[in-house]
């Protein structure tokens, strides 16, 4: 009997890598069947709302912005004059709307990691941000490839102006730093945040069912487990709209490497 | 205890979390393609366009502002001229008016003047020259009247009409002599 009721909670504590791969939706029930999952549908969802408040907010724009106009525009407004702006300069207003669409996906996205009943972040899986880190990473390699040309673009990246005796060590650390380090970091940044994010509150919610249903006398440090959990996720509240904005921000800040005239 | 490990073991070798599924790449990148594209197309670029409408909207306003008002200080300056212009052209047409009249006053005085000055001197003339015929006549008629009445009272011809004539002539001179001193 004690060996069975530990078995099934073994099953659900700890939390393991098998609580993000949850069987799909279509077919259901099905495990190892990515196309339409909680996750899938998540990432579908957060795309519909952000579309629809975009689209319902600015169907009619006016001088004298409505409330819903004034909300969208001032989403715009920050990425494109605290991000785009503030890091790249003037012309960065041409990739605002990009790291816009950027920001909003992934604050989105993030966010179903808080959300009650829903819980799970679809950037905890990381081909999310595996996608959007290759995104960045072509981008600013083609902005810094157009600009400057391509072999004038590689010197740029790679030699910075240092004496010539230390340059074949710079070299080597410039190229694995720009164009091998940089789309993993971005990747991975992101996705480990909200994995980490997950597991956490897992661990602090499903470690309080386990300790009272392991001995009712551990009850007061349940509690005190669900509590921690509750603030744990105004903590992840911040890691959410951190992350977003470290990877919009390092975007425009690798496209601002890229553009930039000298070292 | 051992079979709990390896039942652990054996999850976390069936999911690597660093590992991506591929079908998530393509939902994901599909569903980012089409948040990109109806965001960056329909809505970012309105949105750039209302920016722009709205500092248009307040410059030119501000703009428009500027120049009525610079409009209207030039249309100010202007009056003030035209009215400075006009105070002295009034001025200028008052001193003309007032040189022609004192002209005029002038012009007239002097014609009138000269009018009254020939009046005169046809009136003298004419007066003096029906004075000689007055006196001529007279001199004549006096002389017959008194030759008629000295003969009628002495009673005949007088023989000598040399002397006749001389007694006339300074009888008359005496006439003549006692009519100025009369007259004046």
């Amino acid at each position: 009997m004690v060996i069975a009721q530990s078995v099934v909670l073994a099953a659900e504590f700890p939390p393991s890598v098998e609580d993000f791969y949850l069987p799909s939706i279509l077919p259901w029930g099905v495990h190892d069947n990515y196309w339409f999952t909680k996750i899938t549908f998540l990432v579908w969802v957060a795309v519909a709302a952000i579309i629809i408040f975009f689209l319902v907010a600015y169907r009619k724009p006016e001088l004298v912005p409505t409330k819903k106009q004034w909300i969208a525009e001032s989403i715009y407004g920050f990425v494109r004059n605290n991000i785009a702006v503030d890091m790249i300069g003037p012309q960065g207003v041409r990739f605002a709307p990009y790291l816009t669409t950027l920001f909003m996906f992934i604050l989105l996205n993030n966010f179903f990691g808080i959300v009650p009943f829903v819980q799970l972040s679809p950037n905890s899986h990381i081909a999310f941000p595996a996608i959007l880190a290759v995104i960045s990473y072509v981008m600013f390699i083609y902005v810094g490839v157009r600009k400057h040309g391509f072999f004038k673009y590689l010197k740029h990246a790679l030699i910075p102006p240092a004496p010539v005796f230390i340059l074949p060590l710079l070299i080597p650390i410039e190229f694995f730093s720009n164009f091998l380090v940089r789309p993993f970091s971005l990747a991975v940044r992101l996705f480990a945040n909200m994995f980490a994010g997950h597991i956490l509150l897992l661990v602090f919610t499903l470690g309080g069912f386990a300790m009272i249903s392991a001995n009712p006398l551990l009850a007061p440090v349940s509690v005190l487990s669900w509590v921690l959990s509750v603030a744990l996720t105004f903590l992840e509240f911040l890691v959410i709209c951190l992350q977003a904005y470290v990877f919009t921000v390092l975007t425009a800040s690798y496209v601002q490497g890229a553009l930039a005239d000298e070292h | 205890m051992l079979t709990y490990l390896a039942a652990e073991a054996a999850e976390t070798t069936e999911h690597n979390p660093i590992i991506p599924a591929w079908e998530e790449i393509v939902v994901g990148s599909i569903a980012f393609a089409v948040l990109c594209f109806v965001l960056m197309k329909f809505v970012f670029p309105q949105m750039e366009k209302t920016f722009r409408a709205r500092v248009d909207a307040i410059e030119g306003g501000i703009k428009r502002a500027e120049a009525a008002q610079a409009e209207a200080n030039e249309l100010l300056e202007q009056y003030r001229a035209q009215l400075a212009e006009a105070r002295t052209e009034a001025a200028r047409i008052r001193d003309e008016a007032r040189a022609d009249a004192e002209g005029i006053r002038q012009d007239v005085l002097a014609k009138a003047r000269e009018e009254s000055d020939r009046i005169i001197a046809a009136g003298n003339e004419q007066l003096a020259a029906q004075r000689e015929s007055i006196v001529r006549e007279l001199r004549a008629e006096v002389g017959t009247l008194a030759v008629d009445l000295a003969g009628k009272i002495v009673g005949e011809a007088l023989a000598d009409e040399a002397r006749t004539r001389g007694t006339v002539e300074r009888f008359i001179a005496d006439l003549d002599a006692a009519g100025t001193a009369g007259g004046r």
